[in-house]
C-alpha cells in the first residue's frame, strides 16, 4: 500500500484516506481482468474479421484501459459539486453528440450509434450519457424531494423523455432500457410511492409488451429465448458450449477452442471466453467482484445523509450492476440476448471510458467527509 | 481494514440528529428537517431492497454459471465439428493395400499431387519450362517445352510432387498450370515380391502380377486390404538362398517356391533376377540379346518358365507305379543296360549297371529303371496320371503370368514319350507345377490348387485325391531316403527331416535340341517328412561347375544346399522347432531300406517287363539320342511332338 501519512493534507493524501479503497481495489481488479480477457478473446476475433494484426484489439484496449484507470482516479478526486458540474456538462455534451449521431452517425448493423471524431476514432456518445444523466437526474430528484421544487422533478422526467426519444431514434433499445432502469431505481430509492412503483412496473410490462408487438427483432429475440430451437441462436449456443467446455477450472489461458468461432467473443460474449479458459472459479470471482462493488456500494449508502449522493450513487451502481447482469445473464441464456458490454472486461473504448467516468464519480461521491456543508464550501 | 465511515447518527456536534431528538425531547427540529429524516429512513429501506434485488440477480447468474459449466455443461458439438474440419482429411485410397499373410504391407497407394498443364493457356512454353525447371530440377527443359506446346488441353508435367514442390510451383504463379490430387503406388518391400505383385502403370492400373489379376478387386474394395498367402520373411529367405546359389555357381537366374502342402498356399515365390517395383525396369537394362539369354528381370521363372523337370519327375513315376500297383517297394527294374528305342538311346548318369530296387532307383536316380517303370505303368495310364497331377494344364494360380506346360498331345504320346517323361524329359512344366505335384504326393495324396491368397484359419482347402494315402506314405519314405542316402544329402537340416529329390536337366535351345553345359539344377522336397507341412522348390538356371563342387554343377551340389539353407532359416520363422530329441525314433519311422526285403508270403509284383525295342547298350559316355524336349522355355503354343535332335542326356 502506498505509504501516505494520515496527517498528509495534500490532495493526494486526502484522497487516499477518504476514498473507498475496497471498491477501488475491486474496480482495479476488474480492469486487470479486462487486460487478461482481451488477450484471451480478441486475437481470435481480430483474425476472423481479417484485421491487419492479431493484436489490434488488444493493443487498443491496453490504451483504453490505461486511460480508463486514469479517468477513474482523476474523477474520483472531484468534490461533490464538481461531480455535479461534470454531470451537467457531460449530459449537455453527450446529448448534443447523441443528437448528432442521428444526423451524421455512421450506420453499423442497422443503427446509428457511433460518431467518428477526428483524432479519437469512433465514439459512442450514449455511453457517456448514462453516468451523466444519473448524476443530473439524482440532483433534480433530490432537489424536488428536499426543496419541493416539483419543477426539478418534471425537468428530470422531461430530460428522460428527450433522451428516450433520441435513443429510440438511433435505435439503441438496450441503452434506453438501462437508462430507464437507472432512472426508475433512483425514483424508487428516493421513496417513490409503492403504488406508483407498482403502476410504473405495470407500465414497464406494458411497454415491454408493446415493444414485443411493435419491434419484430424484439419479438424474434424473445421467441428465440423461449424456444431455442425456433431460430438462429448461434451466439448463445456457442457461448453455452464455451462455458460447458471450460468446466470447473477451465481449459487454461489460451487453450480455449470454442472462442475461435464465438462471434463478439471480445465484446458481448467475453464472459463465455472467461468461462472456457479460466473456468467456473474465475467466473464466480468476476461475478463476485461486480456483486461486491454494487451491494457494498448500496449498503454503504445507508449511512449517507445526502439524498443527492444517495440517488446519484444508486444510479451509477444500478447502471454498473445492471449492465454486468444483463451481459452475464444473456451469455448464459438466462435472459433474452441483449448486446451489452461487461463493464471494464469487454472491448470498447467508449464503454470502458464511460464506465470509468461513472465509477470515478461514484468513488468521488462516496468519499468520507464530515458534512455536506464542508463539501459545499 | 474497512474504512467504515463514521455513523451518520454519530455526526459531529452542532448538527441535529434523530437519535438525539429521541433521547432529548427538548431539542427542536424544523419541519423540513424532520421530513428529510423521514425520507432518508425510507431511502435506506429502499436501498436494502435494491441491494437485495441485485443480490438475487447476481445469485441467479452464479447459479446459471454453475449450471452451465459444471452441473449440466453443454456438449461442445461445434468443437468436435470444428476439429474434424481442421484435422487433415484422412486419405481415402483409390486402390487397396496388398499385405502379406501377417499384414505386412507389400503395396500401398500414397496421396501425391500431380502437376498438369493446359498448353492452350501457356503463352510461352519455353519460358515456362525454364521457370519450372528452376523449382523442379528433375524435369528436362526440352521435354517440358514439348509437353507445354501444341493445341492439347491437357498434359501432365509431373506425376508426383511433394507438398514442398507443389508450394514452389504454385509460388511461381504461372497461369495454365494446375494441380491434381492423385496417387502413387509404393512398394515398401522393394524387390522381395516384385514378380508376384507385378506393379502398376503411371495411372495406377495393374500391369502384371497380383496388381493386374486383382485390379478390379483392389479398386472396388479399396478400404479392405488384399491379404496374400505370402510371408515376407519366407520371401526374403528364399531370395537370399537362391541368390547365393546363383552367385556361387555363376548361374543366370533361379527360382524358389515354398508351399503349404495342406492348403496350397504359396508362402514364398521368388524368381531371380528380379527388379525393384519402385524403380521400374528401364529400357536400357533390357537389351535384346541379354533378354534372349534369360536376363529379363521381369520374367517370372517360377510360373512362366517351363523347363524339363528332369529327375524330380521320377517321384511322379514312382508314385504312379506304386499307386497303380505296378511295383512294390521291394520290386525293381534292371538298369544294367542302356535302352535303345529306335534311334534313341537312354542311359544312366554314373549308373550302377545292375538291377535296382525301387528305393535305389530314386536314391541313385536311375533313368533306365524309371523308364522301365514308366513303361510298366503303361502309356495310357502314365499320361492319365500326368494329367491328373496337373501337368497338362495351368494351375490356376492367381497370376496373369502362368504358362501352360508343354506336354505331348494324347495322339502323339507314344511309348518313347512315356519312357522319357518317366525320368522327366520330353515334357516341360513350370517350377510351380513340380512343387504342386510333389505337395500332393507327400500330403496324403490330395492335389490342391496353389493359391497366392491367404486362406482364413480353419478354412478347408479343397483338393482332389490323386494317389492313395499308402502311396503317399511310401513316397515320403522314399523322398526321405534320397536326402539321407541319395543325391539330396546337402538339403538335410537336422531335426526337420527333409525329404526330396534332385533334378538336373539339360536346357533346350531356342530351336530345340539340348544345349551342352546349360542345365537347370533343381531340388524339390518337403519337410518334416513324418508329417509334411511345407514343400520347397529351389532351382538355379545354368549353374557353372566350380572347384568347390568338384567340377559338378548338378542339383545335388547346387540346388539341394540352397534348399537346406532356406529350410534352416524359414522353418523357425514358421514356428517349427527342430525335433532333435527323438531324432532316431522319428528317422526310424520314416526310413526305408535301399533294398527292402520282400515280406514272406507275398508274390513278387509282376511288372510288365519293359519292352524296349533296344539292343544291348552303348557305352554310357557316348552321346545318346533322345526325343527332343518339348520346347524352349517360352510360352509358345504346343510344339509338334518329339522331333529328333541330338543331345547328350545325362539327367541325374
Amino acid at each position: 500500500m502506498i505509504a501516505v501519512s494520515r496527517a498528509d493534507t495534500s490532495v493526494l493524501g486526502r484522497w487516499w484516506w477518504t476514498i473507498d479503497r475496497w471498491t477501488l481495489a475491486a474496480l482495479l481488479a476488474l480492469i486487470g481482468f479486462g487486460y487478461v480477457m482481451m488477450l484471451a478473446a480478441s486475437p481470435a476475433v481480430a483474425e476472423r474479421i481479417g484485421a491487419s494484426s492479431r493484436n489490434m484489439f488488444f493493443v487498443r484496449q491496453i490504451a483504453y484501459l490505461g486511460m480508463a484507470t486514469a479517468v477513474m482516479v482523476a474523477v474520483s478526486m472531484l468534490s461533490i459539486r464538481e461531480v455535479r458540474l461534470l454531470g451537467w456538462v457531460g449530459l449537455g455534451g453527450s446529448l448534443l453528440l447523441v443528437a448528432a449521431t442521428l444526423v451524421m452517425g455512421a450506420e453499423i448493423k442497422g443503427a446509428r450509434r457511433w460518431l467518428s471524431i477526428p483524432g479519437l476514432g469512433s465514439v459512442q456518445p450514449s455511453e457517456f450519457l448514462k453516468p451523466c444523466f444519473a448524476i443530473v437526474a439524482a440532483w433534480l430528484i433530490a432537489e424536488g424531494k428536499l426543496n419541493r421544487r416539483w419543477g426539478a422533478t418534471l425537468l428530470a422526467i422531461g430530460l428522460f423523455l428527450g433522451i428516450a426519444a433520441l435513443l429510440k431514434g438511433q435505435p439503441d433499445i438496450g441503452m434506453l432500457l438501462v437508462i430507464t432502469a437507472v432512472f426508475f431505481a433512483q425514483f424508487f430509492v428516493a421513496g417513490l410511492n409503492l403504488f406508483v412503483v407498482g403502476f410504473v412496473g405495470l407500465l414497464g410490462l406494458a411497454g415491454a409488451g408493446l415493444a414485443y408487438m411493435l419491434f419484430p427483432h424484439v419479438q424474434s429475440r424473445v421467441q428465440r429465448f423461449l424456444d431455442p430451437s425456433s431460430g438462429d441462436n448461434y451466439q448463445v449456443s456457442v457461448a453455452l458450449e464455451a462455458f460447458g467446455h471450460g468446466g470447473l477450472l477451465g481449459r487454461g489461458p489460451g487453450e480455449g477452442r470454442v472462442k475461435n468461432v464465438l462471434p463478439d467473443a471480445h465484446a458481448d460474449f467475453v464472459f463465455a471466453v472467461a468461462g472456457e479458459e479460466f473456468g467456473l472459479v474465475v467466473c464466480l470471482l468476476i461475478l463476485a467482484l461486480f456483486a461486491f462493488v454494487v451491494v457494498r456500494g448500496l449498503v454503504r449508502l445507508m449511512h449517507e445523509t445526502d439524498l443527492f449522493v444517495v440517488l446519484a450513487a444508486t444510479g451509477l451502481l444500478t447502471q454498473f450492476g445492471l449492465q454486468a447482469f444483463v451481459n452475464m445473464a444473456s451469455s448464459l441464456h438466462l435472459i433474452p440476448t441483449k448486446g451489452m458490454t461487461l463493464p471494464f472486461v469487454s472491448y470498447g473504448g467508449s464503454s470502458v471510458l464511460a464506465i470509468a467516468m461513472g465509477m470515478g464519480m461514484l468513488l468521488a461521491l462516496t468519499r468520507r467527509r464530515l458534512s455536506r456543508a464542508e463539501d459545499e464550501t | 481494514m474497512i474504512p467504515i465511515p463514521p455513523a451518520p447518527d454519530a455526526a459531529p456536534p452542532g448538527r441535529p440528529e434523530l437519535a438525539d431528538a429521541a433521547r432529548n425531547q427538548v431539542v427542536k427540529v424544523t419541519r423540513p428537517e424532520l421530513a428529510r429524516r423521514a425520507m432518508l429512513r425510507r431511502t435506506r429501506a429502499r436501498l436494502v431492497i435494491a441491494a437485495g434485488g441485485f443480490g438475487v440477480l447476481f445469485g441467479g447468474v452464479a447459479f446459471g454459471l454453475a449450471d452451465a459449466m459444471v452441473l449440466d455443461p453443454a456438449a461442445p458439438k461445434r468443437l468436435q465439428a470444428m476439429e474434424q474440419a481442421t484435422r487433415p482429411a484422412e486419405h481415402q485410397p483409390q486402390r487397396g493395400v496388398i499385405t502379406d499373410r501377417n499384414g505386412e504391407i507389400l503395396a500401398v497407394s500414397l496421396p501425391v499431387t500431380a502437376l498438369y498443364a493446359n498448353p492452350r493457356e501457356i503463352e510461352n512454353p519455353d519460358a515456362v519450362a525454364r521457370r519450372l525447371v528452376t523449382v523442379l530440377p528433375q524435369l528436362d527443359v526440352e521435354r517440358v517445352t514439348a509437353r507445354l506446346s501444341g493445341e492439347r488441353q491437357f498434359s501432365y508435367i509431373a506425376r508426383s510432387l511433394t507438398p514442398r514442390e507443389q508450394q514452389a510451383v504454385n509460388s511461381l504463379g504461372i497461369p495454365g498450370l494446375y494441380f491434381e490430387q492423385s496417387e502413387r503406388r509404393a512398394y515398401p518391400q522393394g524387390r522381395s515380391a516384385a514378380h508376384l505383385l507385378g506393379g502398376v502403370d503411371v495411372d495406377g492400373n495393374g500391369i502384371a502380377g497380383v496388381e493386374r489379376r486383382f485390379d478390379q478387386r483392389l479398386r472396388n474394395n479399396a478400404s479392405e486390404p488384399l491379404r496374400l498367402a505370402i510371408d515376407v520373411r519366407v520371401q526374403l529367405a528364399l531370395r537370399d538362398a537362391v541368390q547365393r546359389a546363383i552367385a556361387e555357381f555363376n548361374g543366370i537366374g533361379g527360382a524358389g517356391i515354398l508351399m503349404d502342402v495342406q492348403t496350397g498356399e504359396v508362402l514364398g515365390m521368388v524368381s531371380l533376377p528380379d527388379f525393384d517395383l519402385s524403380d521400374p525396369v528401364r529400357r536400357d537394362d533390357l537389351n535384346v540379346r541379354r533378354e534372349e539369354a534369360g536376363y529379363n528381370p521381369r520374367f517370372n521363372r517360377a510360373t512362366v518358365g517351363v523347363y524339363e523337370p528332369g529327375s524330380t519327375f521320377k517321384l511322379l513315376t514312382a508314385a504312379a507305379a506304386l499307386d497303380y500297383g505296378v511295383v512294390n517297394i521291394w520290386s525293381g527294374f534292371d538298369a544294367s543296360r542302356p535302352i535303345r528305342y529306335g534311334r534313341f538311346t537312354i542311359n544312366d548318369f554314373r549308373g550302377k549297371n545292375r538291377w535296382l530296387a525301387l528305393p535305389e532307383i530314386l536314391a541313385y536316380s536311375s533313368n533306365l529303371a524309371s523308364a522301365h517303370m514308366a513303361v510298366a505303368i503303361g502309356t495310357q495310364r502314365h499320361r492319365e496320371f500326368m494329367v491328373r497331377m496337373g501337368m497338362g494344364s495351368r494351375l490356376g494360380i492367381e497370376l496373369p503370368e502362368a504358362a501352360l506346360p508343354l506336354i505331348p498331345r494324347p495322339q502323339d504320346w507314344r511309348e518313347i514319350n512315356t519312357m522319357t517323361i518317366g525320368f522327366g524329359h520330353g515334357i516341360s512344366v513350370t517350377p510351380l507345377h513340380v512343387v504342386t505335384g510333389v505337395s500332393a504326393l507327400v500330403n496324403g495324396g490330395i492335389l490342391r490348387q496353389p493359391t497366392l491368397l491367404a486362406r482364413a484359419p480353419g478354412e478347408a482347402a479343397e483338393g482332389r485325391r490323386v494317389v492313395s494315402e499308402r502311396t503317399s506314405e511310401t513316397m515320403r519314405r522314399l523322398m526321405r531316403l534320397v536326402v539321407t542316402a541319395g543325391s539330396g544329402r546337402s538339403a538335410d537340416v537336422p531335426g526337420y527331416f527333409v525329404g526330396g529329390k534332385t533334378g538336373t536337366a539339360q536346357k533346350t535351345g531356342p530351336r530345340g535340341g539340348y544345349l551342352e553345359n546349360k542345365r537347370i539344377a533343381a531340388f524339390v522336397g518337403a519337410f518334416p517328412m513324418q508329417a509334411p507341412r511345407y514343400a520347397i522348390y529351389v532351382m538355379v538356371d545354368e549353374p557353372k561347375p566350380n572347384a568347390r563342387s568338384h567340377g559338378y554343377a548338378t542339383a545335388g551340389w547346387v540346388a539341394a544346399p540352397a534348399a537346406g539353407m532356406v529350410i534352416r532359416s524359414v522353418a523357425p520363422i514358421l514356428g517349427m522347432v527342430p525335433d532333435t530329441e527323438r531324432l532316431e525314433e522319428i528317422q526310424a519311422s520314416i526310413s526305408i531300406p535301399m533294398q527292402p526285403a520282400r515280406p514272406a508270403g507275398t508274390r513278387a509284383a509282376t511288372p510288365r517287363t519293359p519292352a524296349p525295342a533296344g539292343q544291348p547298350a552303348a557305352p554310357a559316355a557316348t552321346p545318346v539320342t533322345t526325343p527332343a524336349p518339348a520346347a524352349a522355355p517360352a510360352r509358345s503354343a504346343a510344339v509338334p511332338p518329339a522331333p529328333q535332335r541330338e543331345a547328350s542326356l545325362a539327367p541325374r
